[in-house]
């Protein structure tokens, strides 16, 4: 007699046909997935196809519309943040939720009681019990601010999972990590995997959630359009997998965004830029530039590969100007033009496209029109005599906004109520407004969805191709080996290489982002 | 000139040093917490004001300093009140409610006062003290630090007390939270708009207290318009402390020794204009801010988390 | 709601708080805005009233003779005029400040010091130069006095980036003791019992306007205040200011030199609160008592909030104001009260107009949506 196999048990977290809506817009349509105990889910889509309704819908922030929600096969309401905690399903999202002045320790003691006091003992045990499933250790006393980001991402993931481990959500986790806390992320996932924990690893990426997933599922305007179960995972070949998640996110093969890398190998241009032995100051907490220097022609694109933090935006400030060099030349045209500020800079034609797009790029109260024109505040026809003329400001307001197809109301809302996509155009549309001779580009599509990421680098391309020299810092290495035409490494501030876009460039990048020794 | 330094100077330096301290302080630690939570209060002026009235009618009508502290603390709320529900609740202008309650409550209270007392001027008995044993035998300082009303030790207990909140609660955790970074605590599953109010509130309590100690202890009488700026003093006590407590009882005690100075120095035999002696402690903390400003590192964010008023 | 919309950084507390280049409301009806400008009044009239019946006062008669005196007497009238000066130069300096982003709270001081220098200086000028020429440098006298009793703070923030709201409230009572000090001593005035400055004779003084008790000093503060509302929304240096108080960091991105703008912004608000005092000196009084502090910028701050930093609005709530305080000194005599009602008076009427402000936006918004 055959015995019969024993019910599997049923998935963790399941949920059943959720759909919340919102004004003007089904955010989950009729969602249906579940993840069992041990196994890590990807979940594939890029912005506004709803990721964060879901992640708000299991961590408790919102009740969803119609549909339920299963933990181990009963169904629950997830009424608080509090409620899905104690359930055991915590959230790390991409933005940090800690508080960087206080301990490990008091962080996660946060959210205690307010009568009682710091209940050390009790914390330190939890937090070894924690550290221990994870296989890691942290140091309880360190001020959170002065951790890694790595390690903060850790005491982050030890919080989540601190009322119940059933499952963690990590939305975007990798986005701020070096290669090596990555990898170390894997191993802690893989750690949690054991334990038994599920893991909804959230990302707009395909190759993690190939890296990361034992099975995928793919999100898309609010409804799960398909998935690889980990059955299926495992059988496909990598290409054949990628192939099928392409295919069920933009509904065609072969249109991936990695597939156009096709570099033009004409005869470089003259030389436009030329940088030597560029040094800037370390300010606190800030890491320093230590004589860099290359040579950028017309028409070429150089990349800046390199993990954040090895020097990169203060490289590219120092270069608009924005930052003063203690020691080196920069040359424009064979003119130095070092002493310059950014506004010589702007207009002998050197652009910068920062990474800071409301912080610094842009001023968010202030009309679009004003924005397209801040750094050229009294230069006329903008300004005769110091006096506005806004008729002028508006025509060239409406004339950029066309050309770079910016949705907005109008040329007088303020920037700040428009899409990040959109102020990104606005951003691109004023550095590559008349004549751009260089322009540095810093993390040019972080943040943006998939078609605006298109678009941006069809900018750079386009840019290039009519003789923009082009300095591309970014940290998506994808992006930089699509697009440039030679690839150079910041390490701890110093240019450490420069490679030609080849087939060996991803393999060399690697080995000289991660020079000697691990990177923090 | 040599009665200058002699045994009598001292002691009512020591002395007047206290008394003009201990305002200054209350309202400066109460201050303290709001600033660590995130909260610029402009009212505290009107708080303690308010709190100096109250407190002195309280303790008038029925003869008991302590019924005039409570009643001083309830001054200083019904302040901070309006303040919380105002700001801290439905996030209107800080600055603009803030000086508008201060001017109220000038108004008010200097009316009351000429309804109640303009043709009475009613003072306070003298206080009875409370002589820490052996230690008020010093001489000199004895009888100026440790022969005071226990309002006085209280309030400089007040200091470790706070100081023990502020690193060894949750409610200290709380309010560095909700000043630093109120979305970790939000996403703590804890209160921003609690936590605030509870500061606010508290700042209230310690301002009207410390208005109640000038009226009632501090002068004896209540005159309108008494508290002449100690509330705007406070905030700057509290901002130069940067979340000590300990550093606003000694800038408290440093504002204080100026204050004191001019009356020490008529006992000493010295007449010297009381605007000059006035202007020392300000130009102290001038003088401090441009010799170490390079490195005091007041950072210019001290505006930012304190005029937050939303999340 | 979408993952798209970016939240970014939080909004500079400069820009959440002074929100220098908010786009106006624009839109609302006359009616509606009229009614909003009302409706705050009203409400602290009612509450004004109901103390002053419980002191047993009649109401109506006390705001008749506010109303009478402040704004339908023609002496009281000229009297709210004349008392508009000092405040709206005051406004002015401190739109220029907190447009860019500065916490100017040391206007009183910067008040008193160029109003005793004002003080000083005019009767020996007067006596050896031709009046307007005495008169315009002593004008000039107490812009410059001002500025200069900002530069200490200005250094230190534009140099260190030390936080300007200590430094600007310790030199204001800096201020205000160091000018007693010198009512008191070096510029007192002998032969005066009472300590004060030598007086400086009627006819050397701001002249009077038409025949009016009004003196040029509403003409320069009117000036001044349009001049720095067109500045500071038409011209480039107005916009770069505005960035600066915006966005220190997009200031520093878009290439402007931050310190030397917030050199200039300070001296120019500092420079016009000190021109306040002169004007007040010279049109007013003709000397300086000691001890002697209206405590106008207290006053004038929420005003200036209130308006949003828009110049024609703090004309309007100036003068609104002047018409308070000088027909409630009137009334609160007639009523046998101190003046000190009116004061409390003023406060209730801030608190309900900042009130009705948030919920007209409130309203607005939820139109909007």
């Amino acid at each position: 007699m055959m015995s019969q196999q024993p019910e599997a048990p049923p998935p963790l977290v399941a949920l059943e046909g959720v759909t919340k809506r919102f004004p003007g817009v089904v955010a989950n349509d009729r969602i249906s997935l579940s993840i069992r105990a041990g196994e890590v889910q990807a979940l594939l889509g890029e912005n506004g196809a709803g990721k964060s309704t879901l992640i708000s819908l299991l961590a408790g922030m919102q009740q969803p519309d119609e549909g339920r929600i299963l933990v181990e096969g009963r169904p629950v309401r997830l009424g608080s943040p509090r409620e899905a905690l104690r359930l055991g399903i915590g959230t790390v999202y991409q933005h940090s939720t800690l508080v960087p002045s206080l301990t490990v320790l008091e962080n996660l003691i946060l959210g205690a009681p307010w009568w009682r006091r710091l209940d050390r003992a009790g914390t330190r045990a939890r937090l070894a019990e924690i550290t221990a499933k994870l296989g890691v250790s942290l140091p309880e006393n360190a001020v959170l601010g002065r951790l890694s980001l790595g390690e903060q991402q850790l005491v982050e993931i030890v919080k989540a999972l601190w009322l119940g481990e059933r499952l963690l959500i990590l939305d975007e986790a990798t986005s701020m990590l070096t290669p090596k806390g990555v990898e170390d992320l894997r191993a802690v996932v893989g750690r949690l995997r054991e334990a038994g924990i599920a893991v909804l690893f959230i990302t707009h990426k395909l190759s993690e959630a190939l890296a990361f997933g034992d099975s995928i599922s793919v999100l898309k305007a609010g409804r799960l359009v398909g998935g690889l179960s980990v059955a299926e995972l495992r059988a496909l070949g990598e290409q054949e997998a990628l192939d099928c998640i392409v295919d069920m996110m933009f509904g065609t093969r072969g249109e991936q965004p990695a597939a156009e890398a096709a570099r033009r190998l004409g005869e470089a241009g003259p030389t436009i830029l030329e940088v030597e032995g560029l040094s800037v100051a370390a300010g606190p907490m800030e890491p320093q530039v230590r004589e860099v220097g290359f040579q950028l022609h017309a028409g070429e694109i150089l990349g800046i590969a390199g993990v954040d933090g090895n020097g990169q935006k203060q490289l590219a400030e120092a270069l608009a100007g924005q930052r003063a060099a203690t020691a080196g030349t920069i040359r424009l045209e064979g003119r130095p033009i070092q002493a310059a500020g950014v506004p010589a800079r702007q207009r002998a034609g050197l652009r910068y496209v920062t990474d800071d797009r409301l912080g610094e790029g842009t001023i968010g109260a202030f009309p679009v029109s004003l924005n397209l024109l801040l750094k050229r505040i009294g230069t006329p026809p903008f300004w005769r005599g110091g006096v506005e003329q806004p008729e002028e400001i508006d025509r060239h307001a409406r004339a950029l906004i066309e050309r770079h197809d910016v949705r907005t109301p109008g040329p007088a809302t303020p920037i700040g109520r428009l899409s990040g996509g959109n102020i990104q155009k606005a951003l691109l549309g004023r550095e590559l407004d008349d004549r751009p001779k260089v322009v540095v580009y810093n993390k040019p599509t972080y943040g943006l969805d998939l078609s605006n990421i298109r678009l941006a680098r069809a900018a750079i391309r386009e840019q290039a191709a009519q003789g923009v020299a082009t300095v591309l810092i970014s940290t998506d290495l994808d992006e930089i080996l699509e697009l440039s035409d030679r690839i150079g490494v910041m390490l701890r501030g110093r240019l450490v290489g420069v490679v030609a876009n080849d087939a060996e460039a991803r393999r060399r990048i690697g080995e000289l982002m991660i020079g000697s020794g691990a990177q923090a | 000139m040599e009665s200058l330094l002699g045994p009598a100077f001292l002691t009512a330096l020591f002395a007047g040093t206290l008394a003009a301290a201990v305002p200054l302080l209350l309202a400066g630690l109460g201050e303290q917490v709001s600033e660590k939570a995130g909260v610029l209060n402009i009212g505290i002026e009107g708080m303690m004001l308010l709190g100096a009235y109250t407190g002195f009618v309280a303790a008038w009508s029925t003869g008991s300093l302590w019924l005039g502290f409570l009643f001083g603390m309830l001054g200083g709320l019904a302040v901070a009140l309006p303040m919380l529900i105002l700001c801290v609740w439905l996030g209107l202008n800080q600055i603009v409610i803030g000086i508008a309650l201060t001017l109220g409550v000038e108004g008010l209270t200097a009316l009351l006062h000429h309804v109640q007392f303009s043709r009475s001027y009613p003072r306070l008995p003298r206080v009875e003290t409370l002589p820490i044993p052996g230690l008020s035998e010093i001489p000199v300082i004895g009888p100026a630090l440790f022969d005071r009303h226990p309002l006085v030790y209280l309030a400089v207990l007040c200091v470790p007390l706070l100081a023990w909140v502020f690193r060894r609660s949750v409610v200290g955790l709380n309010l560095q939270a909700a000043g630093d970074k109120p979305a970790a605590l939000d996403a703590a599953g804890v209160s921003v708009t609690a936590t605030r109010a509870g500061a606010v509130l508290f700042t209230g309590a310690m301002a009207g207290l410390g208005g109640a100690y000038l009226s009632t202890i501090g002068a004896g009488i209540f005159v309108p318009f008494m508290t002449g700026g100690a509330g705007f003093i406070a905030i700057v006590l509290a901002m130069l402390a940067r979340g000590r407590p300990l550093w606003v009882l000694l800038a408290a005690l440093l504002f204080g020794a100026c204050l004191s100075l001019t009356t020490a120095l008529q006992v000493g035999g010295v007449r010297v204009p009381t605007d000059i002696v006035q202007m020392l402690p300000f130009a102290a903390v001038m003088l401090l801010l441009v010799a170490f400003g390079r490195r005091a590192a007041l950072p210019a964010a001290l505006g930012h988390p304190y005029v937050r008023g939303q999340r | 709601m979408s993952g798209e919309a970016q939240q970014g950084a939080q909004p500079d507390a400069a820009e959440r708080l002074t929100s220098p280049a908010r786009v106006p409301s624009g839109g609302g009806d006359l009616a509606r805005r009229l009614a909003q400008a009302l409706l705050p009044i009203v409400l602290a009239l009612v509450v004004g009233a109901l103390l002053l019946a419980l002191l047993g006062r009649d109401p109506l008669a006390f705001y008749g003779d506010i109303v009478r005196r402040g704004l339908l007497s023609p002496l009281g009238l000229q009297e709210s005029i004349t008392r508009s000066a000092p405040l709206l130069l005051l406004g002015a300096g401190l739109i220029v400040a907190f447009r860019s982003g500065l916490w100017n709270l040391g206007v009183d001081g910067q008040f008193l010091l160029a109003a005793v220098f004002a003080a000083a200086m005019a009767p020996p000028l007067a006596a050896a130069l031709p009046v307007w020429l005495a008169l315009l440098l002593t004008l000039a006298a107490a812009f410059a006095i001002g500025a200069l009793w900002s530069a200490l703070p200005a250094l230190l923030k534009a140099g260190y980036g030390i936080n300007e709201i200590v430094t600007t409230l310790m030199m204001s009572f800096l201020g205000v003791s160091l000018a007693n000090v010198l009512v008191k001593l070096p510029f007192n005035d002998p032969a005066t019992t009472v300590p004060q400055t030598a007086t400086l004779a009627a006819a050397d003084r701001l002249p009077r306007l038409f025949g009016t008790t009004v003196n040029l000093g509403i003409v320069i503060a009117l000036v001044a205040i349009l001049a720095v509302h067109w500045l500071m929304t038409r011209t480039a240096f107005g916009l770069k200011l505005r960035v600066v108080g915006a966005n220190p960091r997009a200031a520093v991105h878009a290439g402007l030199p931050v310190a030397r703008l917030t050199l200039a912004a300070f001296g120019l608000s500092a420079g016009l609160a000190g021109l306040a005092g002169g004007v007040e000196i010279l049109g007013v009084w003709g000397n300086m008592r000691a001890d002697w502090n209206p405590g106008y910028g207290l006053l004038v701050i929420p005003l200036v909030f209130l308006a949003r930093f828009h110049g024609v609005a703090v004309i309007g709530f100036v003068f609104f104001f002047a018409v308070l305080s000088i027909g409630g000194e009137t009334a609160a005599r007639r009523a046998d009260l101190p003046n000190y009602f009116n004061l409390f008076l003023v406060g209730l009427i801030l608190v309900f107009m900042a009130l009705t402000e948030w919920l007209g936006q409130r309203w607005q918004q939820r139109r909007e949506t």
